[in-house]
């Protein structure tokens, strides 16, 4: 198949044009004259995590709080290993960057005295369903950004060591894009897909993240030698069964609380309530055969329900549709809940590129963001947009006039050769997502999925490395006829390069953290003494290496030194 | 779950091909929309609220509870009507005002 091929050039590439991509652009536009580009395999104004819209904003400093309360906060709920710089760096700007998405034109519920209204103690109450198209519609008002929609980036370019670029190709013609910048940003948000979900026929990307994060930002720089973190500490929701939506407007929002088949309360008995230990309690309940398990919402009256089918329309309409075509609502049957399939996902767990205070990644000229950024949980939606105002700021402040590096005409034919080979392959005996479905059966059965209750251990873990190599080989063979086939090859291989740096994560970390989001059977004990420890990696030569760090604390400015 | 479109009522405007964060909606020899893997939807909506005429239906599919109702919008500046359509023809419409919080 013959491409043509488009050369770029601008000061900083945005690579994915989700929320905290989005803000990033916004703020190098708002604060410079340097030229943003932004790359999306989907169209900016819908694409990423909030495409339907979101609930609520989850971090926020309430009243009564401050960020050093929620940075003890984020530490208790994620077992003390968190990097707490980055979340204090977070937690200092939530509060700015909620008001900023008020101005924006976000709505915001408001007591009399004009504060927002809280859902929780740092969450407050919005109606979310806007934001991706205010975020696109502020950048429109720029001229130095500029979007490409439906281009998929999937590699970085670099020279000496240094990142100058990204390459992809359009989904939409025979276009092959090089992009040559002075700071690159990857925003491409987390990982779905790497385990088998919860529906798997033809529900199967009625998931809780959304299906097309596929790891690309993650899989890039694992292909580039960037130092990984935490991929271990997975994220698994506690959502509403069958339709995947969320269980926090019900539980935060009506305090409804999570109740076994016979009535009774069950959290309590597994310890602090804490985010992994409500799934935990959950998950057990149903192994113990005290299950299914709900949110009790019997009761509630007919105002509070009409008012939850609207909550639902803003984010999740499944479970609107779910109610009114079943003919009965949360108010006379209480709602039931499920563990959903793991995700790797840095703005819930502390999974991503391992990054310093200005959101370096250890490749020059890179920088993470939101999803894609580790080390720093629950920065939801409020703490992306932070983070992308950091790394923004980063970049205008270090931004000359220097030329931008470019490629060498035989770097180029390479690099358009390595993306687009698969046009060449000859082996037609697995289509990609034939790939991907066997990855999801292994991740599902031999490294923590689902079907073993989230957990695993070495022997498992061996057998899935074995098939996620084998699965890599097939993929890296197997013929392609289309630009839908071309992309559905790359994500099935990104995918597969962020299960087999997973799969290192989960045996390294040897004890039992974080119960279901790494629960290592061999080892199923906490083990303070040894593992207060960040488990970072970086590959090299087909080889997944193994870092282990210590923990930075609240008051440090963390830089790469080694 | 995942959406259905009516070709006759499609007219052909593409800006639902123009949205979908998952690239599925593609455009036929007649310029008329239609989804390419519909197992492959996400069920964001995103469609729904750009199709002027109506033409797109989400539903539930069987294998989550799905009973052969489905949901279509209509998108106003100030409001989105939601209109439920059960398999038994009972229609029902909510309607959320863009300007408005939500209470939980």
């Amino acid at each position: 198949m013959k491409f043509d091929v488009k050369t770029l050039e601008t000061d900083a590439l945005v690579i994915g044009g989700g929320t905290a991509g989005c803000f990033s652009a916004l703020t190098i536009a708002e604060h410079s004259s340097l030229k943003v580009l932004i790359a999306d395999k989907g169209h900016i104004k819908r694409s990423g995590c909030l495409a339907a819209g979101v609930n609520a904003l989850n971090a926020y400093i309430g009243k009564g709080e401050t960020p050093e309360s929620f940075v003890e906060y984020v530490k208790r709920d994620s077992e003390n290993v968190i990097r707490e710089d980055l979340v204090y760096s977070i937690a200092k700007g939530l509060n700015d960057a909620a008001e900023k998405l008020e101005q924006l034109g976000l709505p915001f519920l408001k007591d009399e005295s004009g504060s927002y209204v809280q859902r929780g103690k740092r969450s407050i109450k919005i109606n979310g369903e806007n934001i991706k198209p205010i975020l696109a519609e502020a950048l429109r008002k720029h001229e130095n950004v500029s979007v490409l929609n439906y281009v998929n980036i999937t590699e970085y370019l670099k020279k000496d060591g240094t990142v100058i670029g990204a390459a992809g190709f359009s989904l939409r013609e025979n276009v092959f894009y090089i992009i040559y910048a002075k700071k690159v940003i990857c925003a491409t948000g987390g990982a779905s897909g790497i385990y088998k979900p919860n529906n798997p026929t033809f529900s199967r990307h009625k998931m809780w993240y959304s299906p097309f994060n596929t790891g690309a930002g993650y899989a890039m720089g694992i292909r580039a030698g960037a130092e990984m973190t935490s991929f271990e500490m997975r994220f698994i929701a506690l959502r509403c069964k069958d339709t995947i939506a969320p269980t926090g407007t019900i539980a935060q929002g009506i305090k409804a609380e999570q109740v076994n088949a016979k009535g009774e309360e069950y959290v309590s008995k597994y310890g602090k309530p804490t985010t992994y230990m409500r799934l935990y309690a959950t998950v057990m309940e149903n192994l113990k055969g005290n299950g299914p398990c709900f949110l009790k919402t019997e009761g509630i009256s007919e105002e509070t329900e009409k008012e939850l089918f609207k909550a639902y329309l803003n984010m999740a309409p499944a479970q609107t549709l779910k109610w009114i075509e079943r003919n009965i609502g949360p108010s006379k049957e209480n709602v039931e809940i499920e563990g959903t399939e793991p995700y790797i996902v840095g703005g819930h767990t502390a999974s991503g590129y391992w990054i310093d205070a200005d959101r370096k990644t250890t490749l020059k000229n890179l920088y993470a963001v939101g999803d894609a950024a580790g080390g720093s949980p629950k920065k939801y939606v409020t703490g992306c947009l932070v983070e992308g105002e950091i790394a923004a700021l980063s970049i205008i402040h270090e931004t000359d006039d220097s030329k931008v590096s470019k490629l060498d005409s035989n770097e180029e034919k390479h690099l358009i050769q390595h993306v687009l080979h698969f046009f060449d392959n000859t082996d037609i005996k697995y289509s990609p997502p034939e790939i991907e479905q066997a990855m999801q059966k292994v991740m599902d059965e031999y490294a923590g999925g689902i079907t073993t209750g989230y957990m695993y251990n070495k022997t498992k873990l061996k057998m899935a490395a074995v098939r996620i190599d084998e699965l890599l080989k097939i993929a890296e063979d197997t013929k392609v006829h289309s630009l839908d086939d071309l992309l559905n090859l790359h994500e099935t291989i990104d995918r597969l390069h962020v299960a087999k740096v997973l799969i290192q994560h989960l045996e390294a970390r040897k004890e039992t953290r974080w119960k279901c989001y790494q629960e290592n059977c061999d080892y199923p004990n906490k083990d303070d003494e040894n593992w207060l420890k960040y488990v970072n990696s970086v590959y090299k030569d087909g080889r997944v290496q193994i870092i282990l760090r210590d923990l930075v604390g609240r008051d440090s400015r963390y830089e790469h030194t080694n | 779950m995942s959406i259905q479109i009516d070709k006759n009522k499609c007219i052909a405007c593409q800006k639902c091909s123009n949205i979908c964060p998952g690239n599925l909606i593609r455009i036929d020899q007649d310029q008329k929309a239609f989804i390419k893997c519909p197992q492959d939807c996400w069920g964001c909506t995103a469609c729904l609220k750009e199709c002027p005429s109506g033409a797109i239906k989400y539903f539930l599919g069987a294998d989550i509870g799905g009973r052969g109702g489905s949901l279509f919008t209509q998108d106003h500046p100030n409001h989105i009507d939601w209109h439920f359509i059960t398999k038994d023809s009972k229609n029902h419409k909510i309607q959320t005002k863009k300007d408005e919080s939500n209470k939980y």
